[in-house]
């Protein structure tokens, strides 16, 4: 074998445990210590030393064991130079115990889920658990996640390094929580793994290659959590609900770029295993027996997919699903989404009358999809002046080039207006 | 490891509350600090007087001033405190309307 042969097959080796393990190298790693950036260094200094010599001594039969013990000594190595206390000994001897029982026996237990939990643990900043969880378990670099999350890198790295002290500092435990609080502590990651799985949504086109990787990564781990935890509804919901509006990705672009809305999508477009996987998800999560957010958008999702068998969309369905989101939520985005739905069912009129009922909420004053909507409802009725105004807003507010260009047309095609 | 759970309330909403109501409060912390010791994991505890009470000291220019009232003026005051010992901050973080903050890991 060439050594350029080896260098490749030894990144390639390299880069499929990085993709598969990493999260679960670094949850055991930092499990004791609860040391997550310590790990991380570990980590990467064994993936370092991994591509010097694999290449010449040729990929070991289990890279995952290797990475392992390497890692595991530069930790060892790290924490004796910065070893200061009188129990630093006694915990590191502990370390190197624990990590060797487990390198000896077959396989290295998962831990993913404890290190999910510590993440997206109620004491941490919402806004940093789901960033967090993208780089600690899935090992995405500071700088894809900052622009995936539309932050600079300096201050997204400060955060997440501010994070991962906390946990350290303050002994968040890396751990999955006791039966009678999962249910509430289960909500904070789900809704990180949704937070990912929503800004990867933003571009649909997959042009910005850290945003559709991030709609992947968010799938990946809907689905880690489901194989972990068979028995939580939300969960699935949550997979099912990812699941079925990644299906529809290829239909809401046309050839040309230009945006497609829902209603006019082709159903043919739709990625039809990606829907039975998702209707499987929902159908599971409904013999769990007990309804939730996740699930209720999920079935949204679904009622929506009607279209692809009949050939109708079934309006009525999603109408009265959204009634029970609104009372399980409260939010005006929900009662936004109801409102459009009940124009669909009932005509624009009864969509109008029904948003007017939540336009005084500040929160709604730069919610862009509320003003797209609104829009159209208002040009619908034939209220082309007030329709033109809200069309102005929402271009205003519109963050994708598409959807901007694609308002654009609709307002210009309002009677009285001045084409070109 | 060490956390100092520190109670903030509105004062004026003791004043406020019937006498059945204060006894009621003063029960629940009871049942809570015995529930501590009980529990093995209770270091120290202690009710402080309002802040009527408190003088702040400052120090400018290496000179210490000695002023009436407390460090900040709140809408919530530092009521009291418990010193627990326990594993890592869930059990600590599992108690009503406190901030739960590591102790600062003494040598040894």
């Amino acid at each position: 074998m060439s050594s350029r042969d080896g260098d490749a097959q030894a990144r390639t080796t390299a880069d499929a445990v990085a993709r598969r393990s990493y999260g679960k190298l670094i949850a055991f790693l930092a499990a004791r210590t609860r040391d997550v950036a310590a790990a991380e260094d570990a980590l990467a200094e064994a993936f370092a030393a991994a591509l010097a010599d694999w290449p010449e001594k040729g990929c070991p039969a289990n890279p995952e064991a290797w990475l392992l013990t390497v890692a595991r000594r530069k930790l060892i190595d790290g924490a004796r130079r910065v070893a200061h206390r009188q129990d630093a000994a006694a915990e590191l001897q502990m370390l190197a115990e624990g990590i060797d029982a487990a390198a000896a026996a077959s396989g290295i237990p998962d831990r993913r889920l404890g290190l999910l939990f510590a993440c997206a643990h109620p004491a941490l900043d919402a806004g940093i658990r789901a960033p967090l969880i993208l780089q600690v378990v899935l090992g995405l670099d500071a700088a894809a996640i900052a622009s995936a999350f539309l932050m600079a890198p300096a201050a997204m790295g400060q955060r997440l390094v501010r994070a991962k002290h906390k946990i350290r500092q303050a002994r968040i435990p890396l751990r999955i929580p006791e039966r009678d609080e999962l249910c509430e502590r289960l909500a904070p990651v789900l809704d990180a793994i949704y937070a990912a799985f929503a800004e990867g949504w933003v571009d649909p086109t997959g042009a910005d290659v850290a945003r559709r990787d991030l709609a992947e990564e968010a799938i990946y781990l809907g689905r880690l959590v489901t194989a972990l935890l068979p028995r939580e509804p939300e969960a699935f919901g949550l997979l099912g609900l990812m699941l079925h509006a990644e299906a529809r990705r290829r239909a809401r672009r046309s050839a040309g770029g230009e945006y497609v809305p829902l209603a006019e999508q082709d159903p043919a477009l739709w990625d039809t295993a990606m829907i039975d996987e998702a209707e499987a998800a929902l159908l599971h999560a409904s013999g769990l027996g007990a309804i939730g957010r996740y699930q209720l958008e999920g079935a949204i999702q679904s009622a929506h997919m009607h279209r692809r068998r009949s050939g109708e969309a079934n309006w009525s369905a999603v109408v009265e699903l959204y009634d029970a989101l609104l009372r399980l939520s409260g939010s005006p985005v929900v009662a936004i989404n109801r409102a459009l739905a009940l124009a669909e069912a009932s005509g624009a009129l009864a969509g109008l009358q029904a948003m007017d009922a939540v336009a005084g909420d500040p929160r709604l004053n730069e919610y862009q999809p509320y003003w797209a909507g609104r829009a159209d409802l208002l040009a619908k009725t034939g209220a082309h002046d007030a329709a033109r105004h809200a069309y102005d807003i929402a271009i205003g507010l519109a963050r994708d080039p598409a959807v901007r260009h694609f308002l654009q047309l609709r307002q210009s095609a309002l009677k009285g207006s001045r084409h070109g | 490891m060490q956390y100092l759970l520190t109670l903030h309330t509105a004062e004026s909403g003791w004043a406020q509350m019937t006498k059945t109501d204060q006894e009621q409060a003063v029960g629940a912390y009871r049942a809570f600090t015995e529930a501590l010791k009980q529990a093995g994991v209770l270091a120290g505890s202690n009710r402080l007087q309002p802040v009527s009470t408190a003088t702040t000291v400052r120090v400018a220019n290496g000179k210490s001033q000695v002023l009436n009232g407390p460090y900040a003026d709140l809408k919530e005051q530092l009521g009291g405190y418990y010193l627990i010992d326990v594993a890592d901050l869930d059990p600590a973080a599992s108690h009503g309307a406190v901030e739960v903050r590591p102790v600062w890991g003494m040598p040894g």
